[in-house]
This record gives C-alpha cells, structure tokens and sequence, in this order.
C-alpha cells in the first residue's frame, strides 16, 4: 500500500484536539468508521467493537480493498450474537492505521502524508479518540464494549479510563500488558520493515516503491503467533506444495517454497502488503508493546478497575499462546480484588490466537449470553 | 424451579442484599435464585467450561477456575457467604479448602453427602462394597469423591480448626430430619459456619 487512496466509509472530524499520553497533541482528528443496525431512541442499545491490529471499520461489511466478508461477519449481523436487530454495532479505524483515520498514511495539514512525523500513539490513545467519536454520535453509554485481542486491550483500556461509559465489558483473547515475548515479536516484524530499502525512512509514499517485502516478512511472523502447533500441523503437517506444473512437489534442494506452510505464509504476507500500510503496523504494534494497564494506574491492576459499576466477562482460548490463559487469569484476579462482577472462561479451540474470529460455537454462546 | 433440598435451605437462610460465591456452582441454578428471589450479587467457581458457559450464557456472573488453587486470588471477608455444596469430599485438602472459604466469606455454608448414613453402612457391612447409592452413585473407581466424610468427621473438623457452627441441617430422602441421631439417619447435611 504505497500510497494513500480515498476509500468508501463514513468518516468525521472530532472537534477537539486529541491530548496524547506522548504530551503531544493531535489536531484535526479524522475517524473513519461503519455503523450497524439502529440507534434507539434513548440512545442506550450501542456496542462498541475496536478492532484488532490488522482489522478495521469493516466489521460486518464488505472490505472495501480486498472484496473479503467483513472480518466479524460470522459474530455480527441480523440475529448474530451481537445482533444488529437489536444493538446499534459501532466499529471505527483506531488512529494510527491506514483505512481512512488519521495516520501515518494519512495527510497532515501541508497536505503531504504524515509519515514518521506522525506521533507515537498508545492503546489508550486509540480509547480516547473512540470516546471523542462516541460524544459525537450523541452516545454517553454504550451497552456494552466487545473486543478481542488488541480490540480487548481498548476494551479493558476504556473499562479502565472511562468507567461510566460501558456497561459491560467483553474482553476476549487480550492481555492487560504485553509480554516480553509479545514484544520481541513485534520488533521482529518492525525490524524487518525498516530494514528494507523502500522503507526509505517511511518517506516512502508517492516514491513508487513501498516496504512490501518488510511488511511481508513482519506479516508472516506474526501470522505464525495467531495459529497454533497443533493448528499448523493439522493444516499443513510437512506436506510439499504442487509444482506450478500441477506435478506433486519434494525436495527441490533450492529455496522455492517447497513445504506447504511456506507457501502459505509467503501468500498471507504478501496479499497484506495490499491492504495494509507498513508505517501503521509500526505505529500499531508501538503502541500494544507500550500497554500495560497497571502501570497506567501505579502499578497495581486492580486499581485500574477500582470502583468500576461494569460487568465484566473475560475468555481466552486453550491453545492460545500469543495471549495465553494465565494472563486472562491475572486479569481476571484484578477484577476479583476490586469487587468487579467478573466472568471468566477458558474455551477449548484448536485454532489459536486466531480462534476469536473462528468458528467457536461456544464463544457465540458466551457472547450472546453475556450481552442479554 | 425446584432446588436440591441443601441448596433450597441455603438459598432460604442467605440475607437479602448479600455478597455471595458459590464454589462450584454448576450450572448457576442456586445463584440464579438467589439473585432472582433474594436481590444477592452472586459469583460463582467452577471447574467445568461448559458449566461456566452455561451461566455466562444466563447472565450469572461465573470463573472458571479450580477451588484447591484459585480462592487463594480472592480478598479476606471479600463476600457475606461463601457457599460449598456437595463439593468438600472432592477437594485436595478439604480442611484447606475449608479455611480459605471462612477466609473470604464472613459466614460460610457447606453441605456434603454423610457416609455414615445406614444405607452406606449397610453396604460396607453385609456386602464389603463401597457404596454406590441414589446420592453416591458413582463407583469407587470413577468417583470425584476422594474424601469420604461423616458428620461426626466433620464435626471433629470443625473443633480443631476453631470454627463456629451456626446452624445445621440434616436430610434423608429430600426431606429435612431432626439432628438426633444424625451420623446415623442423615444422607446429607447443610453447615453454616463462622469463625
């Protein structure tokens, strides 16, 4: 994605400056988001959903770039577990990424794009400007916030720092702080970005020639975090990949993508680079690496959730190892100690991180459920 | 909705407007009640995903978690009761389990299937067999119970760890009976404890 592109979605501006946890401030915010379903007259049936890193605003809907299926299609919709009949489903662009919200692809007010210039943000940054965007939509208090994975971390950010704005809290598959090893992977992908030569210092937009084969590599080691072993073996075992001849492939004793996995791989980092910015996956993986909510409230996560009135519910997947079940724990002890009404569950899934967005019938139960 | 019997009689003898866990609470059918019938914010524990899914998915407020290893995570005196039902002959170590709970909760129920009741007795006596029974009808070898207790164990129990009994309760075919006797003619019985 080397240069930016006017894209079909609803966007505005925030009226007011965006005050950053940098100290810098960001004016003239745009967001860009989609909306499901109806508002009601009370205005008290709204869901807010952030997304993941890679997601977006297309919840339900079409992307725009790809032609794929919104990318939480199977979970929202008329009749879905958050089910638009009912809830008025609102899914923006956090800030920092690359489909239509102010960031690093994005203009700045010389009309050039933002590129590195564009300031550091954090999670609760992200928060702040979907709590700006909400008080522009006229909406004090959401029914619930839902979000998995870096969307849990919004999710737990806002339970967090805007406590009367949800009255439900659904984290799913996240964290509330990442790891060591959560951040070593993002410097992996980070490095690999930077080190290709039409990184260009993330000047590299109208130059014709944009970071793909960095911003391939960071996609296809992050990729493997979201799966599971059992997952990948399961799909791929060490079967060869057919020759483009239609021949059954082997050993080619070269470097072509002789092992199904690899070919895999290579096709999930390459069709990103179509839809992704690789200045945005810097900022965003940044700005997960820099959470940690206990920290944020000095250094003891319950009292991040002190006197909070939200109902929470927290899930993690078995054979999640990128946000395993022991950090859900930890979370889950947090809420315990500030008194917070707190669910949690473990569910079986073999599909990973990824399970959030896969078909676990049990996790639709949980959410259904946990919204009524 | 009809309760078992020992979870009717706590349901009736938990305060209105109360704080209460529920360690190992099923599927959520005595927090469902109290809520509904006594306006108490119930939490529950317990081990089995499904059953925990159960109650998420009815709007009860339940962790998933093992109640030898994760009370341990839970506040001194963080509820008015804390509730054990049919679960201490599970547990690792029932007297630790036991502790925790007057731990947190400021009043505590237990209730447990007594193994001196005389049809358990008779079926060790004249059969030399463990007893497999309509309240134990599990067979030795597949049983969670790895604890079998009396209420004369219990009481014993109690003694040495300084606990008050409040209150007991005995049944014997679902039907309350009167203390005298009990070790022998109680199949189960309720405790609320306090220390």
């Amino acid at each position: 994605m080397a240069t930016p592109r006017p894209l079909p979605t609803t966007s505005l501006q925030l009226p007011d400056p965006l005050p950053l946890d940098s100290g810098q401030v960001l004016d003239g915010v745009t967001m860009a988001y989609e909306t499901y379903g109806t508002l009601a007259s009370d205005r008290r049936n709204a869901i807010l959903v952030p997304h993941a890193l890679t997601g977006d605003q297309h919840l339900a809907s079409e992307h725009p770039i790809t032609g794929k299926p919104g990318w939480w299609v199977r979970m929202v919709g008329p009749g879905k577990p958050i089910d638009t009949d009912r809830f008025f489903v609102i899914c923006a662009n956090v800030i920092g990424s690359c489909m239509g919200s102010s960031g690093p692809a994005a203009l700045d007010s010389d009309g050039r794009p933002w590129a590195m210039r564009f300031p550091v943000i954090t999670i609760r940054d992200m928060v702040r400007a979907q709590v700006a965007l909400l008080d522009v939509l006229g909406i004090e208090r959401l029914h619930a916030v839902v979000g998995g994975s870096m969307g849990g971390m919004q999710t737990l950010s806002l339970a967090a720092n805007f406590p009367d704005r949800a009255d439900r809290v659904l984290a799913i598959a996240t964290t509330a702080r990442h790891s060591a090893q959560n951040i070593a992977f993002h410097e992996v992908g980070r490095q690999a970005i930077m080190a290709d030569p039409n990184w260009q210092a993330g000047d590299y937009y109208g130059t014709g020639a944009a970071p793909d084969k960095g911003l391939s590599v960071a996609r296809m080691a992050a990729h493997i975090t979201y799966l599971s072993e059992a997952g990948l073996t399961g799909k791929f075992g060490r079967r060869f990949q057919d020759r483009p001849d239609g021949t059954a492939g082997g050993r080619s004793f070269g470097f072509d993508a002789d092992f199904q996995v690899e070919s895999y791989l290579r096709h999930q980092g390459l069709a990103f680079t179509d839809r992704f910015d690789a200045n945005s996956y810097l900022y965003i993986t940044r700005a997960m690496d820099y959470f940690d909510l206990a920290e944020e409230h000095g250094g003891r996560l319950a009292d991040a959730f002190a006197g909070t009135r939200a109902r929470f519910c927290v899930v993690s997947f078995d054979t999640d190892w990128l946000y395993p079940t022991s950090e859900s724990r930890s979370l889950v002890q947090a809420l315990n100690a500030a008194a917070a009404p707190v669910s949690f569950v473990e569910l079986s899934a073999p599909y990973g991180h990824d399970s959030f967005l896969l078909d676990v019938p049990a996790l639709d139960r949980v959410v259904k459920g946990f919204l009524e | 909705m009809s309760l078992r019997p020992d979870l009717a009689v706590i349901a009736r003898h938990v305060a209105p407007n109360t704080r209460v866990l529920d360690v190992g609470c099923g599927e959520g059918e005595l927090m469902a009640e109290l809520q509904a019938s006594r306006q108490v914010d119930a939490r529950g524990l317990e081990l089995d995903p499904v059953a925990v899914e159960r109650c998420v998915a009815r709007g009860l407020s339940a962790v998933q978690g093992n109640a030898d290893r994760d009370l341990a995570d839970y506040p001194d005196k963080a509820f008015d009761y804390a509730i054990l039902s049919q679960t201490l002959q599970t547990a690792r170590r029932p007297d630790v389990l036991l502790d925790e709970l007057l731990r947190i909760g400021a009043s505590t129920f237990v209730s447990f299937p007594n193994f001196a009741y005389w049809r358990n007795r008779l079926a060790l006596l004249w059969r030399g067999r463990m007893p497999v029974t309509r309240n134990l009808p599990v067979s030795w070898y597949e049983t969670e119970n790895i604890h079998h207790l009396t209420v004369g164990d219990f009481d014993e129990l109690l003694a040495r760890l300084q606990v008050t009994t409040e209150r007991r309760w005995f049944f014997a075919n679902d039907r309350e009976i009167a203390p005298a006797g009990a070790n022998w003619r109680a199949e189960h019985a309720v405790y609320l404890l306090r220390r």
